[in-house]
This record gives structure tokens, sequence and C-alpha cells, in this order.
């Protein structure tokens, strides 16, 4: 299936560094519209992310993953390219610290407290959620 | 004529401060290589975003959006990037000049200072300075650049101001910096840029083209923040490192001038000596 004629280029871009560039099959990941997943040939559209976790298969069982927390994406026909405030590859997080912010971010939103910032929180809590649920 | 020991204490004394230059030139080298390295890494990610907005602009004669027409408001931001230390040569005097030649009226300025050189002279000369961020300059991250930019965004769509200029010295190379006046928003697309980009195929959006604007213009904003921030702080040490070069080659110069003032008085002084003797052995013969 993974053909040459059916691979295209992606780009996962931050802020300071390019995270990845590669050649892939399919790319799947979470849009706010939900999450999808993108072949060749697709229909150029650009489009928001959502907090998630990118797959990129690159071959039959060659995948790899990152935590994307927020940005967009644009998707030509024969490039995907990634825009992320944040975006990290599996080895670079740790593990230690996200359970300790998700943890941080319940008791926060549990406790419910007056002049909590609710949607902080939950950003907070989204992102280590995402990056515990990458290290699985 | 002065004497030998004005000559050597002065002579060190512009030995020492030679040395200070010298140390300070090789401070702000690799310094400037550091910023420099962080520039050309944030480069891919400002020309990305750049591409998405004049592709989305291209096609947005009839979308209305607020970040892409002037606010009610009269006012102008104008976000002055300059360097929090001195001993830089023009450098801050270029993009505080910038300003004052630019034709914008004084009195509808607000200026969101970042660096405090830059703020202290524009303050100096009677601009209104609204908001002061200048230990942002120490070490410049995507995070700060995202503040500044919530905090003018936020006073732009409260219709405080009307409309937002960067004012920063973009870094050409080591020896070069331009001082840059650019405007943020409303969000101008050269016509150029716009032309290339609309070879590809029609681009959809999603959910709407207004929402996607809505995630994108902030972004757009803050990558021009961050790029000018890691670019200012490259010309910063550029400029600086040039200062630096011609005062220690000035040093240099003055001391050989000195060295030879000082071996001429000594000359003198033997010569005279000399003569003191002879005239004296003359006299007593």
């Amino acid at each position: 299936m993974a053909d040459e004629k059916n691979l295209f280029d992606i780009e996962i871009i931050c802020p300071d560094r390019v995270l990845h560039t590669g050649r892939a099959y399919m790319v799947e990941f979470n849009t706010t519209e939900g999450q999808i997943g993108v072949f060749k040939n697709h229909v150029p559209i650009t489009t928001v992310l959502a907090p998630g976790i990118v797959t990129i298969t690159e071959g039959d069982d060659h995948k790899k993953q990152a935590a994307i927390h927020s940005g967009f994406a644009t998707i030509l026909q024969d490039k995907v390219t990634l825009l992320a405030d944040i975006a990290e590859l599996p080895d670079e997080i740790d593990v230690q610290r996200a359970e300790a912010a998700k943890q941080r971010a319940e008791k926060r939103l549990s406790e419910h407290a007056d002049g909590l910032d609710v949607l902080r929180a939950e950003i907070a809590l989204k992102k280590a959620l995402v990056r515990l649920d990458i290290k699985k | 004529m002065a004497s030998m020991k004005d000559i050597k204490q002065r002579k060190s004394s512009i030995q020492s401060t030679q040395q200070i230059t010298k140390a300070m030139k090789l401070v702000s080298t690799v310094k400037l290589q550091k910023a420099r390295t962080r520039a050309e890494n944030a480069n891919p990610f400002f020309q990305h975003v750049y591409n998405t907005v004049s592709t989305i602009l291209a096609k947005s004669e009839n979308i209305s959006h607020p970040f892409l027409k002037s606010g009610d408001s009269d006012r102008i931001a104008v976000v002055v990037i300059t360097s929090n230390r001195g001993l830089a040569g023009g450098y801050n005097s270029n993009v505080v000049k910038l300003i004052t030649e630019s034709g914008l009226p004084k009195d509808k300025i607000d200026i969101y200072a970042i660096g405090g050189k830059g703020r202290d002279s524009l303050d100096h000369k009677g601009y209104t300075i609204v908001s002061d961020d200048s230990p942002v300059m120490e070490a410049p991250t995507y995070d700060d650049a995202k503040e500044i930019c919530d905090k003018v965004l936020d006073s732009f769509a409260k219709g405080e101001i009307g409309e937002i200029y960067l004012a920063y010295a973009h870094f050409k190379n080591t020896v070069v910096n331009v001082p840059t006046l650019m405007k943020l928003l409303p969000v101008e697309v050269d016509e150029e840029d716009v032309q290339e980009s609309k070879v590809e195929a029609p681009m959809g959006f999603e959910p709407t083209d207004e929402e996607v604007l809505d995630v994108v213009i902030p972004k757009y904003v803050t990558s021009l923040f961050y790029g000018a921030l890691i670019e200012a702080v490259a010309s910063e040490n550029g400029a600086r490192m040039q200062a630096m070069d011609s005062a220690t080659s000035n040093a240099e110069e003055m001391i050989s001038d000195l060295s030879l003032k000082y071996n001429r008085a000594r000359q003198g002084a033997i010569t005279q000596e000399l003569t003191e003797i002879i005239a004296g052995a003359q006299a007593i013969s």
C-alpha cells in the first residue's frame, strides 16, 4: 500500500524548530471538528488543531507519533504542514512531570476555588492528558 | 608638554579600558552567534504562517473580520523593541528616530515598550508609554511574544487602539541592521505574495474562514513579534560587537600615540639631564 507514489511530504513546525520533516503514507490528527486522517491528494484545506496525538504512518508498519497542543494545519494535495505552538516527540516527554501537572489541574478543577481560571486549568489538564496518552 | 608620569597614567587607563571593550566584543560575538541560530530556526514557522495568511487574504475579499479592518479608535499602538543595555553604537537611537521621524502623530501614539533604552528616550521625548516589558529582552521566548501579543490584540479587540505597528532593528547581517517600522494590524499583504499563492488549488477552511482567521492571525502577529524579538537581540549584539571593535582599535591607536609621546618625553628628559651635567662640568673647569 505504501507505494512511493502514494507518499506525500509532512512537516511539523514549532516556533523555535522544525520538529519533523519527511514523507508519509497517512497522517492522523485531531482538529476542532474531530479526528481526521489524511492521504495523498486530499482536498486543500486549512484547519484548526485540537490538542492530541499526531500519528504519521510512513510505511506498512512504520509509525511515528508526536504530541501537539495547539496550532493549525495546512493540507495540500502533496504536502501537509502542521504548525504548533507546542509540539513534542514521545521521548521528550517527562511522564512524572505530566502526571504531576494532571493531578494539579484536576485538583484545581474539583476544588473550584474562587477566582479559578477554569479555561486555563482545563487546558493544562488536556496538555497533561495528551502527554500521558502518547507515552502509553 | 605633559610629564612622563601623566602620560604613563593615561596610557595605563586607556589600556584597561581597551581590555574591557575587547572582552565585551568577545561576549557579544558569542551572543550574536546564539541569537543568529535562533533567528534562523524561527524562520520556517514565520514563513509558513505568513503564507497561510496571504493565501486566506487572497480569497478574503468578502470576509469581514475585525482583524482585517481598522478599529474605530484613532489611537495607534507602536511596539518598540530596543535593548536594555547601552554601548551598542547607534542601535537604540536609530530605532527611536524611526518613530520620531515616522510622521505618525505623536499625541495619538501609545508606546508598548520592550527594552529600557527605547522606553527611556521615548518617555523623555514626551510619548505615552502604556506598557513596559523590558525584562523580556534578556532572553525572549515564544511565550513572552505570545503574552505581549495577547495584550496588544486584546486592546485592539476592545477598540482602544485602531492600528498596530512594530518598530525593531531587522537583522540583515553581522554588520548591518535595518531599523524597520511595519504595520501589523489591520493586516496588509504584499500584492506579489498573494499572486504567488493564487497558483495553488483553491483552499478550503474548516470550520469556517472566520474561525481559522481567529486562530491564524494572532499566531501571525505572535510569530512576527517572536521573530522581531530574536532578530533584535541579534542586531543588538551585532551593533555592540561593531561598536566595541572600533572602540578597541581606537584605544590601540591612542596607546601607540601615547607610547610615542612617552618615549619622546623620556628622551627629552635624558637629553636635558646630560645638558645640565655638561654645563655644570664646563662651569667648574
